[in-house]
């Protein structure tokens, strides 16, 4: 029987296990929608921007390791997608990307919602496609979400012409996929691994930098038995954090531009330094030449481009971080490290990580309370600025995928729909959200959403009634000569909640946060707790611009 | 220095514009890209010049293997092999400087291809010196129009750039 290539793109979706499509339909897509119209098998999640859409397939990959799924009209439907499908990409998110297209004989021609959708994210995706011929589609489907989850997992897009959604076609779902170019090395090469258990044996001060590689793998049990039977301490980069429990002796928490002290000095002092699913990226290493300067570095990923990209590894073991660890686990020794981890718990209680308590309403207090209060057994998602390192400071994330969050992209506005799309995958979880004024009302249109799709978020806005961070950026760099960094207007959160039909506070003082915390989180349905805290509050530690991470202030 | 990969890709819309952009955006410098299909039409062959240090050239070659379209690359700088490269030119050619020219074309084994009235135009394949020659024997005439087609190279005897 023949169908449209329309139906054939939700059979393929189904066959591939999809639930759940976040998108926003338009003209150029119908056909998808009439198709999803009939299909039993899938929801669709109505948001009220596509970024929002993007964002919180994003959230659901992130919150569950499934794909995530968005579908956009074409023209301002596809580019609203962008950022997110950029947010996506920057931290290894898979995400299958739909997006409508005018009709083929249209394309080229700056037809009505017409842009060059695969031109414009060839740079964000990890691979695209322009669907010309409808036979073709089933096996375009099928490679694209082969793409977007094996290897190092990324974003595909997949752009359709109305005219090629609506052809008919015999469908048949391809078994075997051609892909001659595509072949990700998952096992590392024995005798790196090898190698490696013996540089690890002849070290005295090993250090393991752990990445967002180790949580896509699934790799955090292994992670936690490898740094167990070698002594290592672990320190992680933000989207690593949850692959080892944060509350674990060996765990440092976060390291670089605003980690704790004790994590940046052990990574500066130790002689060994076993880089796991991580990517050196600027925010972490601080300047190149004074990062983890007595080291030797193993680095394990399973993209070869991250290798030797940033720094100079004694040691590659290409292959995904769960098997690579599994094969090291066998082959290295147990060891002990004594004085070393005497050294670095010496650090953690010099140096430890705090704030400055007196005075009024502090931000950290606020993180510091909900871990306190949830015992850490919530997803929390974050926005960018000052609070998203607030939040990862002061809450131990002890579960992987625990804190979804944008890192590499460092995207404002991906707080609330990242919220979404973890609480719609994780339905009998808490999902918290940490956000600031400013990345808030980025894309604060998506509270409809929430409330359309009875989310019970527990949103918190550490509202300082300004752009934090970039006033602190201002205040250390710009001689606090602060520009366009203060709103001079800010809706009412708490009232913004009841609109929505959520319950809404406004905070002041620690007294009153902790009197409502049990309100906030034992009584079902979604709150907004707008904490109006101190506005000049800094985070720290701090690395300055061009220093290195054992300078921080 | 200058490094020649025979670059193996599937033929498929975009390609060249994946590569191109993959260069840009990450600032590798590009001396010349010539592009054509193999005995497989599924198959096109990009030989790539590209310029810089050993960990430039790595980066180049794994950020192109990450291209879904790219099957395979080969580094023939190093190895024995044979490269070519074809240039057009049009020189202005008035009675007393024909003569001259032609023999300038005989030198290089350079081919006439077109007599026009006032001008001649050469085509001429070799190595890039060679060409880089011609040209520099041509420029005391005035060359009105010149093109290269940029290098295309493979490796000698038994040794392929080939998907299998
Ligand atoms: C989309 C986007 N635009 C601009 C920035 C630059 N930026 C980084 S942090 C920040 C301030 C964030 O303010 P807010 O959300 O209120 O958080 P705070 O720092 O005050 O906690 C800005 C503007 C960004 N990261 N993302």
């Amino acid at each position: 029987m023949e169908i449209t290539a329309a139906e054939a793109l939700v059979r393929c979706l189904e066959l591939e296990g999809v639930e759940l499509v976040f998108g926003y339909p338009g003209g150029a897509i119908l056909p998808v929608y009439d198709a999803l119209y009939s299909a039993k098998k899938i929801k669709h999640v109505l948001t009220r921007h596509e970024q929002g859409a993007a964002h919180a397939a994003s959230g659901y990959a992130r919150a569950t390791g499934r794909v995530g799924v968005c579908m956009a009209t074409s023209g301002p439907g596809a580019t609203n997608l962008v950022t997110g499908i950029a947010n996506a990409y920057m931290d290894s998110i898979p995400l299958v990307c739909i997006t409508g297209q005018v009709p083929t004989v249209q394309v080229g021609t700056d037809a009505f919602q017409e842009v060059d959708i695969t031109g414009i994210t060839m740079p964000i995706v990890k691979h695209n496609y322009l669907v010309k011929d409808p036979e073709q589609l089933p096996s375009i489907m099928k490679k694209a979400f082969h793409i977007a989850t094996t290897g190092r997992p990324g974003p595909v897009l997949i752009d359709l012409p109305r005219d090629v959604q609506e052809k008919k076609i015999k469908f048949n779902y391809p078994e075997k996929l051609h892909l001659p170019g595509y072949k990700p090395t998952y096992k590392g090469h024995p005798s790196q691994v090898a190698n490696a258990a013996k540089l690890i044996r002849e070290s005295r001060r090993p250090v393991i930098y752990a990445g967002g590689g180790v949580i896509n793998s699934g790799a955090s049990g292994e992670l936690l038995e490898f740094a167990e039977k070698i002594s290592a301490p672990v320190v992680n980069t933000l989207m690593g954090l949850g692959s080892i429990p944060g509350d674990h002796p060996l765990s440092l928490g976060m390291l670089g531009l605003h980690g704790a002290r004790y994590a940046n000095l052990a990574v500066s002092s130790c002689d060994l330094l076993v880089a796991v699913g991580a990517r050196f990226d600027d925010r972490v290493t601080g300047k190149l030449e004074a990062f983890a300067p007595q080291a030797n570095v193993i680095h394990i990923d399973i993209d070869p481009a991250e290798i030797g990209k940033n720094v100079i590894t004694r040691l590659p073991i290409v292959g995904d971080t769960k098997t690579v660890l599994r094969a090291l686990l066998e082959k290295v020794e147990p060891k002990e490290n004594q004085e070393w981890l005497e050294q670095v718990e010496k650090w953690k209680k010099e140096y430890p990580l705090t704030y400055n308590k007196d005075g009024g309403f502090k931000p950290q207090c606020v993180v510091e309370k909900i871990y306190q209060y949830t015992k850490g057994q919530v997803v929390v998602s974050t926005d960018v600025g000052q609070h998203q390192m607030w939040a990862v400071q002061y809450f131990k994330f002890n579960r992987p995928r625990g804190l979804i969050t944008s890192g590499g992209l460092g995207c404002m506005g991906f707080g609330l729909p990242g919220a979404i799309g973890a609480q719609i995958g994780r339905p009998d979880e808490t999902v918290v959200l940490i956000s600031g004024d400013g990345s808030f009302q980025m894309t604060m249109t998506e509270l409809a959403t929430t409330a359309e799709q009875n989310l019970p978020l527990k949103i918190f806005i550490l509202n300082n009634r300004r752009l934090g961070m970039v006033r602190q950026l201002q205040e250390f760099y710009c001689d606090k000569r602060y520009m366009a960094v203060d709103f001079q207007f800010i809706p009412d959160f708490a009232a913004l909640a009841g609109i929505y039909g959520m319950r809404g506070y406004t905070v002041t003082t620690e007294q009153q946060l902790v009197d409502i915390l049990p309100e906030i989180f034992d009584r079902p349905g979604g709150v907004i707790v707008n904490c109006l805290i101190d506005e000049e509050e800094n985070v720290m530690p701090m690395v300055l611009a061009g220093r290195g991470i054992d300078e921080s202030i | 220095m200058r490094h020649t990969l025979a670059v193996l890709v599937e033929n498929n819309p975009g390609v060249l514009a994946r590569v191109a952009g993959l260069f840009s955006r990450r600032g590798f410098n590009i001396d010349s890209l010539a592009v054509g299909r193999t005995d497989d039409p599924a198959i096109s062959r990009m030989t790539i010049v590209v310029e810089g240090d050993n960990r430039t050239l790595e980066q180049v070659t794994k950020q192109l293997h990450k291209l879904v379209d790219v099957i395979k690359i080969t580094d023939v700088t190093e190895e024995p092999h044979v490269e070519r490269e074809l240039v057009m030119v049009k020189v202005l050619a008035d009675r007393a400087a024909r003569l001259e020219i032609m023999q300038i074309a005989d030198v290089f084994r350079a081919k006439i291809v077109d007599f026009g009235p006032k001008t001649l135009t050469l085509e001429a394949t070799g190595t890039e010196e060679k060409i880089n020659a011609l040209e520099e024997a041509l420029r005391p005439y005035t060359i009105k129009e010149l093109m290269r087609t940029g290098k295309i190279a493979m490796l000698r005897g038994a040794k392929y750039t080939t998907v299998k």
